[in-house]
């Protein structure tokens, strides 16, 4: 169950996404999610979405993995499109007592729903096909501005290296744990919200307990491997830049000028 | 041979406390550069933390360790120690830094600061001295325990350091994986001349060091070649260690009045043994084919 997360995974290929380089992807990623907002009407909207689709084609992941993603946070795309429905202004469609359903409360939901789907699909493209390594390796190169103003961009960086290695790990345990604690007869699914985070007690204890035990071994083994913060060190994967990314740049910057220019001629609905 | 490592009256204990028991209770050891030492002893005698010692993890609590003449207690040593020293532990599971097998394996190259074209070749050469080769882009964490172990010995001898020490690497393994191991540990020895220092419940692998170091209650009990530690096998049987097979069965007959070699190593040499002792007159060569 919580295993079947796929929020944040890599999944290795040979597409034109998988080989193009991290900092381009994470920089033309800030761009696409940029520019989503940016789309004020239905055609620029309809832009963004099939350039979106378009990357997610050319990754060549199977869409049931984009469809997981999405799972996840279904709760908030239905969640967030209720409010907007009934939250807009302009023409009133139906009405009881203080609800009222209007054409921009459908629109400004139309609008979200669809953001917040483009959004989750591109950026699982990034997590997709990116090794964790390079995606840390690319952070960590995009804030080296930042060291000027001492910043620890290699400590943040291998930070995330650990966390983004261990979060499968720790889910599995949490499900260890908690089958543990179930076969000794724990119940962790009936009684009210108290009585239910207070079964949650004999699941987090074990599990703070074995993480601070994890991190003791991991940086024992880091140590034994000479581990020595970023100073000097080298990487086996340098990153470059190719034709791909320029590729993929120039592309985009077509698709965002056509953005602009729909915006302009266009009437926009919100 | 000239000493790699020198252990001399080490005392070490886990806790401050005075009356807390030593770990390590007064070691005195010294490891010949290009030697296969197998260190043995009981769950807790201490062979861990004695391992632990040689890389400067932990440091002694009274008297001192050499590498190479370094003293472990110097700071301004402990880059060089650890690059001459390879400690693989003993638990895989926490050992992995990096989310891809292969970066993973680099992740002690990168470190050292080697070029990056060669700590690919590196790293591929010692993805298939560990047989995971095709599990180079593999994520970690959809392994096996002994493939994670497998893994963890790559990653240090990628760094090619001057020793490697191996604490339990086979305990997860099945027995083809075993003999796998054991035959690269062999290899790195013979043909590169690397120190190994193999720590091991398993005596049908100490049989093939060159040294035995039986550890019991954080001290050196016995120290010899094989042959010499497993000929007290009475001794070795009261402190809860085992022997070979073949070398407890040669010791059962001898004790019995039969006329055999105070100890054999290895199931052909018992085999060896018992032929020719049960041999009839005349014959004088052991059949090739048994
Ligand atoms: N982190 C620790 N804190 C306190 N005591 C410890 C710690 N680790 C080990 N010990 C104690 O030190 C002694 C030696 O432990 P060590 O792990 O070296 O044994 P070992 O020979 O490696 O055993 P095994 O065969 O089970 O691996 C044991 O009595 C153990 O209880
Ligand atoms: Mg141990």
């Amino acid at each position: 169950m919580v295993r079947d997360i796929t929020l944040g995974q890599f999944l290795p290929g040979h597409s034109f996404i998988h080989k193009m380089d991290a900092r381009a992807k994470i920089l033309l990623l800030m761009a696409i999610v940029v520019f989503i907002f940016v789309a004020g009407n239905y055609v620029s909207l309809l832009m963004m979405t099939i350039v979106s689709l378009l990357i997610v084609l050319m990754t060549r992941i199977k869409f049931r993995m984009y469809l997981k993603s999405m799972k996840v946070i279904l709760f908030v795309i239905i969640f967030t499109g209720l409010i907007n429905v009934f939250y807009g202004s302009g023409e009133v469609l139906w009405e009881w007592q203080f609800i009222r359903i209007t054409w921009g409360g459908i629109h400004n939901a139309i609008f979200v729903i669809i953001r917040i789907i483009t959004l989750v699909m591109v950026s699982s493209v990034l997590t997709f096909t990116t090794s964790p390594s390079d995606l840390t390796d690319a952070i960590e190169r995009l804030l080296k501005p930042l060291k000027i103003f001492h910043v620890k961009v290699h400590e943040i960086a291998m930070m995330m290296t650990i966390a983004l290695r261990f979060i499968p790990v720790l889910l599995e345990e949490t499900d260890k744990i908690m089958n543990a604690q179930k076969a000794r007869g724990a119940d962790m699914e009936s009684g009210g919200i108290i009585r239910r985070v207070k079964a949650l007690m004999p699941v987090l204890i074990p599990l703070f307990v074995s993480s601070f035990r994890r991190a003791n071994d991991l940086a024992m083994a880091m140590e034994c491997r000479c581990y020595n913060g970023g100073n000097g060190r080298t990487r086996m994967k340098v990153l470059h830049f190719s034709w791909r990314d320029l590729a993929a740049a120039i592309f985009l910057l077509l698709t965002f000028a056509g953005v602009i220019v729909c915006n302009i001629f266009v009437p926009a609905v919100m | 041979m000239s000493a790699f490592i020198e252990v001399k009256d080490l005392f070490f204990r886990y806790e401050e406390a005075e009356n807390t028991p030593f770990a390590l209770d007064g070691v005195n050891l010294t490891i010949d550069k290009g030697s296969f030492v197998a260190i043995v002893g009981h769950n807790g005698s201490g062979k861990s933390t004695l391992a632990k010692h040689f890389n400067s993890l932990y440091l002694p609590t009274t008297g001192d360790v050499l590498v190479e003449g370094m003293n472990t207690k110097d700071d301004e040593h402990l880059f060089d120690i650890r690059k001459s020293v390879g400690l693989v532990l003993q638990n895989p599971d926490n050992q992995i830094v990096a989310g891809i097998v292969e970066e993973d394996v680099a992740f002690g190259c990168e470190n050292l600061g080697i070029p990056p074209k060669e700590i690919r070749q590196r790293v591929d050469e010692a993805l298939r001295a560990v047989d995971m080769y095709e599990y180079r882009r593999h994520s970690p964490d959809k392994l096996s325990g002994g493939q994670k172990q497998r893994i963890a010995i790559a990653g240090i001898i990628a760094m090619e350091p001057v020793c490697i020490v191996l604490d339990e690497p086979t305990a997860m393994l099945d027995p083809q994986g075993r003999d796998e191991v054991i035959q690269t540990i062999q290899k790195l020895n013979r043909e590169k001349g690397i120190t190994i220092i193999l720590i091991t419940h398993y005596m049908e692998e100490a049989v093939l060091a060159d040294r035995v170091v039986m550890i019991d209650s954080g001290k050196v009990f016995l120290d010899g070649t094989p042959r010499e530690v497993f000929a007290n096998v009475g001794l070795l049987k009261q402190h809860r260690l085992d022997v070979p097979q073949a070398t407890e069965l040669n010791a059962k007959l001898r004790n019995c009045g039969f006329d055999l070699p105070e100890c054999v190593l290895g199931e052909e040499e018992c085999a060896e043994a018992l032929f020719r002792l049960l041999k009839p007159a005349g014959k004088e060569d052991i059949p090739t084919e048994e």
